[in-house]
C-alpha cells in the first residue's frame, strides 16, 4: 500500500487488483461478526487456515480463507459460505472443518451442515435462496459477507472509493448535495430528516471551521446493525463521511462510537489508518486540494449521548446533557461551529447513491420514504438476524418470510419497533407497510430499526415496564418531566406488576405520559412514554387484568403468579428441592414435593430444572 | 425588529430576544423556576412552556426561556395544553419539595389537587441548576457541579466532601429558589450545607489563607524524581 | 490499596500530549484499573485544566466509570430487549441470589462484581452473560449456576454447596 496521488492511480490499482483475483478459486468466508464470535467462529476460522496449510503449499494457494464481517443470519452461526457457489453451512464447529475442506476439493457438499427450512423441511444449499436472504434487498450490507474488513484493497477491488474519485474528479460540493437530495435519503438514526437538506443547511452556514460527525452510539437495546456495518465494512462509512464532509466544507470528522463495541472500534481504527496511508484521508486527498481527517471518540455508556446535542457535549468532554434547540448543530454545534451529524447507515448509503445514481436509489422504497432500511429482528423469532429490506414492505413479510415466524408454535403477540422510543404493533396491523408515516400513525417509530418480536408468553405490562426502566435509568436528569416523570411512571408500572395497581393508574400513566412527551427537553424524554402509551392503546385489557383482577395473563409478573407442583407428574427426584435458592420446596425422595408460596421467590429455577413437567405456574 | 403575536397582542422586540424576555417586557406572566436574568438560560424546569406556532406549521410546546422570538410567530402562554403541561410539571416538582411556597402557589393556580407520586426522600433541591450556574458564571470558581444522572442527579462539591475552590461567597445560597442550601457564619469560619447533609466546610478566604488546593502535583514531582533520578521541568507538569 | 500515582499520571500525560479530552483520559484509567481512584480525577483535572467539579460530574454521569474498585470476577448480565424477552430477568435474579449481590454491587471481599449491561448486540444468543470479558450465550438459571459453580470452585469457595 502506498500513497495514491490521483484518481487515475486509484483506478489503475483497482484494475490490477481485479486482474489478480481468480474467480474460480474457492473462497471460504467465515462470518466474524460479534454474534458468530460468541459461537466460536474465530476457532473455526483458525481451523480452516490450519487444515489448509497442513495440506501443503500447493493446496493452500488453491484456497482463499477469509474472516468477514457479519453475514446477518446470526441465529445460525457460526456461518461459513463457500464461494463462488454460495454454499452456506450453518452452526459450523471446528470438528466440521476437515470435512468441509475435503468436500470442496472433491466438488461435494456436506449435506448435514446445510440449512433446512423449518417450514418446508427442504434442504437449501445456496445462501441466496435461503428465505432469510432471498426476501431481502441488501444494499448497505451487500459486501459484508465478501470483504475482509481489515483490508482496504478488498474494498477497493469491489468498487470501493470509486464514489469518492467521482466526487473529487467531477462534482462540485453543490452537485453532491443536489444528488443526495434527489435520492430522497432520510436520516437513518430515527428522526428521518432529509439528509441532503441537512447538509445544505450546514454548508450554507458562515464560517471556515465545520465538522461532520458519525453517530455510532447505537444504544437502542436490541439493535445492532450499525455495529455490523462498522465491523464488516468500515471503509464504506469512512467514504461516505469524506464525501459528505467535502459537500459541506468540513475538514475534520469524528466517529462517536459505543465502547461496548470493541470489534467495531478496532476495525474502524484500522480502516482510518489504512485510508491515511493510502492518501484517502489527510491532506490533498487523491491529489486534490481537499483535506479531511477523522478521529474516533468513545462513548462511555450513556444512551442519551445518541441525542445530537448530548453527543456534542460528550465529545467536548462534558457530561452528556442535551441543550435546547435552536440553535441546531448545523448552526452552532461542536465547539460552537456548524456541525453535521448523521447515523452510520446514512453515511454508508452515501457512496452507493453517488455510485449508482439518485434515480436508482429513489426507485427503492415508497413515495415518501426512499431506499432500504436494516432491521435487527430479535426476541421470540426463529431467524434472529439483520435484514435489509426496501422501505415499505409489510411487517408480516419481515416477521414471517424473513424472520421465519415464532418459535415453539407460540402465537405472535406484538412487534416492538423503534426501541425505548418506539411502540408496539399488534397482530391486526401486521399488514401495514413499514415507512416513517404509517409507523408514526400507529404509535411506533421507525427509529434505528430495532424490531423485537414478543410472543404470547410476553406480558405487555412487564414489557412496557422494562422500557420505562431503561429510559428512566438513562435519563440525564436535566429537565423535570423526564427526570421525575419517568420515575413516577416507572413506579406506577412496578406497582401494577407487583399486584398493587389502583383503578386510576391507567389514567395517571396517560396523563403524565402525554405531558412528558410534550414538555421534555430532548428526544429521549419526548419519546420515553411511547412504549407505555402504545401498549395501553393496544393491550389495555392486560393492564386491567393486572389492576382489577390481580392476574398476569402471560404469567410473567412475579407478584401475581404462584409456582406449584403437579402431583401426578412429580416422581420426587429432589432436583428442584436441592436447587431452590430460597429453600421453599419440601419433600423426600420418591415423594411428591411441595412448594411453600410464602418462601418461594418466584425465580423459576425449579421449572427450568424439572425434567418431568411437574411444576406449573398459576 | 421582530414582530410576533403573544396571547393576541402584537409585539415588537429586537432580534435575539427569547420569548420569555419578550413576555417580561410586555408584562405577560410566565412562571419560571430555573431562570435568572443574570445567568445563561438553561431550559430545565419546563415551567415556562408556551405554545408556539409558525403558521402554517402546527403548534408545539417550547420553553420560553430559551426559545428565540421569530418573525410571524404566534404564541400562547395560557392555552389548554400549556396549562396541562404546567400542572403536571408542578405536581412532579411538588413530589420533591412538597412545602415550597412558590410551588404551592403555582399548584393552586394550575389546579393541582393531589400529588400522586412521592419521591423516596423529600429533598428541597429541585435540581434547577441555578446555584451551579451562579458559581460558574458569576463567581467563576466552579466549586460545585451537578453529579450523577437521572433521578439521582444532585448538586455537590467534588467527592461530596470539600471543594478546594469554594471561596464561601454564598452566591449559591442567595440564588437557591427553594432554600435548600444553608449557610452558617461563626467568626472566621463559614459553612455551607447542601440539602440536609453537612458536606461542605470551607475556610473563608477573606479571613483565612489556609490553602486547600490539592498538593498532589508536588508529590508526583518527588516520586518521579526518585524514579528517574532527575528533576522534571515543572512546566511539563 | 496502593494507588499507582506515577503510572496514572503518565496515562494522563500521554492523553494530554495527544490532545485528548478528560473523558478519553478517564476511559484509559478506567480500563487499566477498572475504577477511577480519587487521585486520578484530581490529577486529570489539574493536568488537563478542567475544573475538578466538572471532572467529578463526568465521572459520576457515565456508566462506564466507577469510583469504587471492582471485584476480581465481574459478571455482566445483558438486559437488552432481546435478552429480556428471552428470560434474562430470571438469570439476573438467580445470580443475584447466588452471589448475594444486587446488580451494580461489589462483594465486600472484592471477589465479585455484578453488573447489568444494555445490549451487547449478540441478540441471537440471548440471554447473554459476560464473565470477565468472556461471552456465554443462551443462558438460563441452570446454566448460569454451572457457570458460577466453576468460578467458585476455581476460587476454592464452596458458596454453592
Amino acid at each position: 500500500m502506498s500513497n495514491i496521488n490521483s484518481s487515475v492511480e486509484l483506478n489503475a490499482w483497482r484494475a490490477e487488483l481485479i486482474k489478480s483475483y481468480a474467480p474460480d478459486r474457492p473462497l471460504i468466508t467465515v462470518c466474524g461478526g460479534t454474534g458468530c464470535r460468541v459461537y466460536g467462529s474465530e476457532k473455526v476460522f483458525n481451523a480452516f487456515q490450519e487444515v489448509i496449510s497442513n495440506q501443503g503449499l500447493s493446496v493452500s494457494l488453491a484456497y482463499n480463507v477469509k474472516e468477514t464481517g457479519c453475514h446477518g443470519f446470526c441465529e445460525k452461526g457460526p456461518l461459513v459460505v463457500i464461494r463462488p457457489q454460495g454454499t452456506m453451512y450453518t452452526h459450523v464447529k471446528v470438528g466440521d472443518v476437515p470435512e468441509i475442506v475435503t468436500a470442496i476439493a472433491e466438488g461435494k457438499i456436506v449435506e448435514r451442515l446445510l440449512y433446512i427450512d423449518p417450514q418446508t423441511d427442504e434442504v437449501i444449499q445456496n445462501e441466496d435462496i435461503v428465505p432469510f436472504y432471498k426476501n431481502q434487498q441488501r444494499v448497505i450490507l451487500d459486501l459484508n459477507g465478501l470483504l475482509d474488513p481489515l483490508r482496504i484493497d478488498e474494498y477497493i477491488a469491489l468498487g470501493g472509493y470509486s464514489a469518492l474519485t467521482k466526487v473529487l474528479q467531477s462534482m462540485s460540493p453543490e452537485q453532491v448535495i443536489t444528488e443526495i437530495k434527489a435520492s430522497g435519503l432520510r436520516g437513518r438514526g430515527g428522526a428521518g430528516f432529509p439528509t441532503g437538506l441537512k447538509w445544505e443547511l450546514c454548508r450554507n452556514q458562515p464560517g471556515d471551521i465545520k465538522y461532520v460527525i458519525c453517530n455510532a452510539d447505537e444504544g437502542d437495546p436490541g439493535a445492532y446493525m450499525d455495529r455490523s456495518i462498522m465491523e464488516g465494512n468500515p471503509h464504506r462509512v469512512l467514504e461516505g463521511m469524506i464525501i459528505g464532509a467535502y459537500a459541506i466544507g468540513a475538514h475534520q470528522g469524528y466517529v462517536y462510537i459505543r465502547n461496548e463495541y470493541p470489534l467495531a472500534v478496532k476495525h474502524l481504527i484500522h480502516a482510518i489508518s489504512q485510508a491515511e496511508e493510502c492518501g484517502l484521508l489527510g491532506e490533498n486527498i487523491l491529489g486534490s486540494e481537499y483535506d479531511f481527517r477523522v478521529q474516533i471518540k468513545l462513548g462511555s455508556g450513556a444512551f442519551v449521548c445518541g441525542e445530537e446535542t448530548a453527543l456534542i457535549a460528550s465529545i467536548e468532554g462534558h457530561v452528556g446533557e442535551p441543550r435546547p434547540r435552536p440553535p441546531y448543530p448545523s448552526e452552532s454545534g461542536l465547539w460552537g461551529n456548524p456541525t453535521n451529524i448523521n447515523n452510520v447507515k446514512s453515511w454508508a448509503s452515501v457512496p452507493i447513491i453517488i455510485d449508482k445514481g439518485s434515480d436508482w436509489y429513489s426507485s427503492i422504497g415508497t413515495e415518501t420514504s426512499k431506499g432500504t432500511m436494516i432491521f435487527s429482528i430479535v426476541g421470540n423469532i426463529n431467524n434472529t438476524g439483520l435484514a435489509e429490506v426496501p422501505i415499505g414492505i409489510s411487517l408480516h413479510e419481515l416477521i414471517y418470510d424473513i424472520g421465519g415466524g415464532i418459535p415453539n408454535n407460540k402465537a405472535f403477540k406484538a412487534a416492538q419497533i423503534g426501541g425505548p422510543s418506539g411502540g408496539c404493533i399488534p397482530a391486526e396491523h401486521l399488514d401495514v407497510p413499514i415507512d416513517y408515516k404509517s409507523l408514526t400513525s400507529l404509535g411506533a417509530i421507525m427509529g434505528s430499526g430495532g424490531l423485537v418480536i414478543a410472543d404470547e408468553d410476553t406480558c405487555m405490562v412487564d414489557f412496557a415496564r422494562y422500557f420505562m426502566k431503561f429510559t428512566q435509568e438513562e435519563s440525564c436528569g436535566k429537565c423535570v418531566p423526564c427526570r421525575i416523570g419517568t420515575k413516577a411512571m416507572l413506579e406506577t408500572l412496578e406497582r401494577i406488576c407487583a399486584g398493587e395497581g389502583q383503578s386510576d393508574d391507567v389514567e395517571y400513566l396517560i396523563e403524565v405520559g402525554q405531558a412528558i412527551k410534550l414538555s421534555s427537553l430532548c428526544g429521549l424524554g419526548q419519546t420515553a412514554p411511547n412504549p407505555v402509551l402504545s401498549t395501553l392503546q393496544y393491550f389495555r385489557d392486560e393492564y386491567e387484568a393486572h389492576i382489577l383482577e390481580k392476574t398476569c395473563p402471560a404469567k410473567v409478573c412475579k407478584g401475581l403468579i404462584t409456582y406449584a407442583i403437579v402431583a401426578e407428574n412429580c416422581p420426587g427426584c429432589m432436583v428442584c428441592l436441592r436447587n431452590c435458592p430460597s429453600g421453599a420446596i419440601t419433600g423426600a425422595k420418591q415423594e411428591v414435593h411441595v412448594i411453600d408460596p410464602e418462601l418461594c421467590n418466584r425465580c423459576g429455577l425449579c421449572m427450568s430444572l424439572c425434567k418431568f413437567d411437574a411444576i406449573m405456574v398459576t | 425588529m421582530i414582530h410576533l403575536t403573544i396571547d393576541d397582542h402584537a409585539i415588537e422586540v429586537p432580534e435575539g430576544r427569547t420569548l420569555l424576555e419578550a413576555c417580561r417586557e410586555y408584562n405577560i406572566e410566565v412562571p419560571t423556576l430555573c431562570y435568572h436574568p443574570s445567568l445563561e438560560p438553561f431550559g430545565a424546569c419546563r415551567l415556562c412552556m408556551v405554545e408556539y406556532a409558525q403558521p402554517p406549521h402546527p403548534s408545539k410546546l417550547v420553553a420560553a426561556c430559551v426559545y428565540p422570538c421569530e418573525e410571524g410567530a404566534v404564541v400562547s402562554t395560557h392555552s389548554e395544553s400549556v396549562r396541562n403541561s404546567r400542572r403536571i410539571t408542578v405536581e412532579l416538582l411538588l413530589s420533591s419539595a412538597p412545602n415550597d411556597p412558590y410551588l404551592l402557589q403555582l399548584a393552586q393556580e394550575y389546579g393541582v389537587t393531589d400529588v400522586r407520586f412521592r419521591m423516596p426522600e423529600e429533598n428541597l433541591c429541585v435540581v434547577c441548576g441555578l446555584c451551579v450556574r451562579a458559581c460558574n458564571e458569576i463567581v467563576g470558581v466552579r466549586a460545585i457541579s451537578m453529579i450523577n444522572r437521572g433521578i439521582s442527579k444532585e448538586v455537590s462539591p467534588p467527592f461530596k466532601v470539600i471543594s478546594p475552590t469554594c471561596i464561601g461567597c454564598g452566591a449559591c445560597v442567595l440564588i437557591c429558589p427553594t432554600g435548600s442550601i444553608k449557610l452558617k457564619d461563626v467568626i472566621g469560619y463559614r459553612s455551607i450545607h447542601f440539602a440536609e447533609s453537612d458536606i461542605e466546610r470551607v475556610y473563608c478566604q477573606i479571613c483565612s489563607d489556609i490553602d486547600l488546593q490539592p498538593t498532589l502535583v508536588k508529590d508526583i514531582e518527588t516520586l518521579m524524581q526518585n524514579r528517574t533520578g532527575h528533576s522534571i521541568n515543572k512546566k511539563e507538569l | 490499596m496502593q494507588i499507582p500515582i506515577v503510572e496514572i499520571y503518565e496515562i494522563i500525560n500521554k492523553e494530554a500530549r495527544k490532545g485528548g479530552s478528560l473523558i478519553s483520559a478517564l476511559e484509559e484509567i478506567q480500563t487499566r484499573y477498572r475504577y477511577l481512584p480519587r487521585e486520578a480525577l484530581i490529577l486529570a483535572s489539574e493536568r488537563l485544566d478542567v475544573p475538578l467539579s466538572q471532572a467529578y460530574a463526568v465521572a459520576t454521569f457515565y456508566n462506564a466509570f466507577s469510583l469504587k474498585p471492582k471485584g476480581k470476577h465481574c459478571f455482566q448480565v445483558c438486559v437488552g430487549t432481546a435478552c429480556h424477552v428471552r428470560g434474562s430477568p430470571q438469570v439476573l435474579d438467580h445470580i443475584e441470589t447466588k452471589l448475594g449481590l444486587k446488580a451494580g454491587e461489589t462483594s465486600h471481599d472484592h471477589m465479585f462484581s455484578l453488573e447489568t449491561v444494555n445490549c451487547l448486540g449478540a441478540c441471537a444468543l440471548g440471554p447473554i452473560i459476560v464473565t470477565n470479558g468472556e461471552y456465554s450465550g443462551q443462558m438460563n438459571a441452570k446454566k448460569s449456576d454451572t457457570l458460577l459453580r466453576r468460578i467458585f470452585r476455581a476460587e476454592g469457595l464452596d458458596k454453592n454447596e
